[in-house]
C-alpha cells in the first residue's frame, strides 16, 4: 500500500525563481532566503519520495478567467513550465504520476470533493519554485509530482475547513493505492502578503508564527479561522495560506516531527514561510 | 438578500470575487492575451489600437493606459491578470505592487526590507494608526 511518510511547506514567490534561474542565490539579499532551504535540500537527498503531490495555486496562468476549477488534479504524463510573460523557467519538464493520479481522483470524488481533472496544462512559478528550493537545479527532478492547483485568486476561494478535510481525503486515496509508494505532500503559497492596493507590502509576523505554530500543533483548530482573517491579518494574497491546510489534512492525526522550520521577511513582497512535517 | 462580504472594510484592498470578476472580465482577458509575444508586440506598436479590439470600458483602458493598476482594479481587475502588463513594460513585480502604495520604488523596497508594512492601523477603514 502507498503511504504518506511526509508534508513540506513552503512560500513560491516568482522572484526566488528568478533569483535561481539568474545564479543571484549567493547575493546578500537572496541568501538570507536561501539558508533556510539548505537544510531541506540535504533531507531532500535522504528523503526522495517516490511521488510528491504538490498543492499550489495557478496564477493566471493555465486558467484564466474562461474557467476556474476550485481543484484541479493534474493527471497528465507531463506538464511544461510555463511561460508567464518574462519567458518560461529554465527548469526541467514536471513528470506527472498518471496512474496514482487517477486513482486519487477516482477516491476523493467519490468522498464528495468535486476536482477538476485536468490533462493538459502548463505550469507556473506555484509549483515550481518549491521544486526549486527543495531540489536546487538537477537536469531532471528527482521523482514524479502531481499537480494539485487550487482556486485562491477569485474569491469566494475554498474555506480553511473545506481544505484540511480535503486532506484527509486525500490520505485515505493514497492509503488506498495497491503499489509500496512513499508519497510527500507539499502545501505551498502564503505567508502574509499583500499584493495589491495602496496596502501593498503588508507583512504580518505574528500572525505568520501563530500559523506555523498550530499548523504543527492545532490544524484542526486552525482549519475553522475563516477567510476574513486571512485577508484583514495576512494580507489579500495571504489567503493562500489555506493551501497548506491540505497538506496538514492528509498527514496523520498522531503529532508529526517537526524536521525543519524556517521564517524570514521578505522575499520580494512577502513573508517566506518553510516546515518539514514527518508522519512518525 | 445581499450576500455577505465582510472584507469591504479593509483600508487599501480590493478582494476580488465574483462581482469584480464580471466587472473585470474583458480588462483581465485582455492581459492574458500579452502572454503571446506576437500580442506584445502589437500591443507596443499601438496600444489604443488594441486596446479597442477589446469589449472594455473606457475607464478600464483609460487605466492600463495610464499604467494604474489602482485605477484597473477598480474597474474589476486582477493583480495576477495585470501583471501581465508589467511583463510587457519589463517590471518586477515589487515594481507593480510599489506603484499602486504611493511610495516611491525605493521607498517601497527598503520598507519591505525593514519588515514591510505594519498591520497596526492597517486592519480596518478608519481605524486610528
Amino acid at each position: 500500500m502507498a503511504r504518506i511518510s511526509a508534508s513540506v511547506y513552503t512560500s513560491h514567490v516568482p522572484a526566488i525563481g528568478a533569483a535561481v534561474d539568474q545564479g543571484k542565490t549567493g547575493e546578500p539579499y537572496w541568501q538570507k532566503v536561501f539558508a533556510g532551504y539548505e537544510f531541506s535540500k540535504a533531507w531532500m537527498r535522504e528523503h526522495t519520495p517516490d511521488v510528491i503531490f504538490l498543492v499550489y495555486n495557478d496564477h493566471a496562468t493555465a486558467f484564466s478567467l474562461e474557467l476556474i476549477p476550485t481543484f484541479a488534479i493534474g493527471c497528465a504524463a507531463q506538464f511544461q513550465p510555463a511561460d508567464e510573460g518574462w519567458g518560461p523557467r529554465p527548469v526541467p519538464v514536471v513528470e506527472g504520476h498518471p496512474e496514482l493520479a487517477a486513482h486519487i481522483a477516482q477516491s476523493v470524488i467519490q468522498d464528495d470533493f468535486d476536482l477538476t481533472i485536468v490533462n493538459k496544462m502548463d505550469v507556473d512559478h506555484g509549483l515550481t519554485v518549491p521544486l526549486s528550493l527543495m531540489f536546487g537545479q538537477p537536469e531532471a527532478w528527482p521523482c514524479p509530482v502531481i499537480p494539485f492547483a487550487v482556486n485562491v485568486v477569485q474569491y469566494p476561494v475554498p474555506s480553511g475547513r473545506r481544505c484540511f478535510n480535503l486532506g484527509r481525503a486525500l490520505r485515505k486515496a493514497v492509503e488506498s493505492y495497491d503499489a509500496p509508494l512513499n508519497v510527500q505532500i507539499w502545501g505551498t503559497g502564503g505567508m502574509s502578503h499583500q499584493l495589491q492596493g495602496p496596502r501593498a507590502g503588508l507583512i504580518n509576523r505574528k500572525f505568520d508564527h501563530a500559523f506555523l505554530d498550530r499548523l504543527i500543533a492545532d490544524p484542526a483548530g486552525l482549519s475553522q479561522v475563516p477567510h476574513i482573517d486571512y485577508v484583514r491579518e495576512a494580507g489579500s494574497e495571504g489567503i493562500e495560506l489555506v493551501m497548506w491546510l491540505i497538506a496538514r489534512g492528509a498527514m496523520s492525526d498522531s503529532p508529526p516531527k517537526v524536521a525543519h522550520r524556517f521564517y524570514h521577511v521578505p522575499a520580494s513582497n512577502t513573508a517566506v514561510g518553510h516546515l518539514i512535517l514527518e508522519n512518525q | 438578500m445581499a450576500l455577505d462580504k465582510p472584507y469591504k472594510d479593509i483600508p487599501g484592498t480590493t478582494i476580488f470575487d465574483a462581482e469584480q470578476s464580471r466587472k473585470g472580465y474583458h480588462l483581465n482577458q485582455f492581459c492574458m492575451s500579452l502572454m503571446k509575444a506576437e500580442n506584445r508586440a502589437r500591443f507596443k506598436a499601438d496600444e489604443r489600437a488594441y486596446l479597442d479590439e477589446w469589449p472594455m470600458t473606457e475607464e478600464q483602458k483609460q487605466g492600463v493606459l495610464a499604467r494604474d493598476l489602482n485605477r484597473c482594479i477598480a474597474a474589476g481587475g486582477n493583480i495576477y491578470f495585470l501583471a501581465k502588463i508589467g511583463a510587457t513594460d519589463g517590471k518586477s513585480f515589487q515594481q507593480m505592487a510599489g506603484s499602486m502604495t504611493g511610495m516611491s520604488e525605493e521607498e517601497y523596497r527598503d520598507m519591505m526590507i525593514a519588515g514591510g508594512r505594519s498591520i497596526e492601523g492597517n486592519r480596518y477603514v478608519g481605524e486610528k494608526k
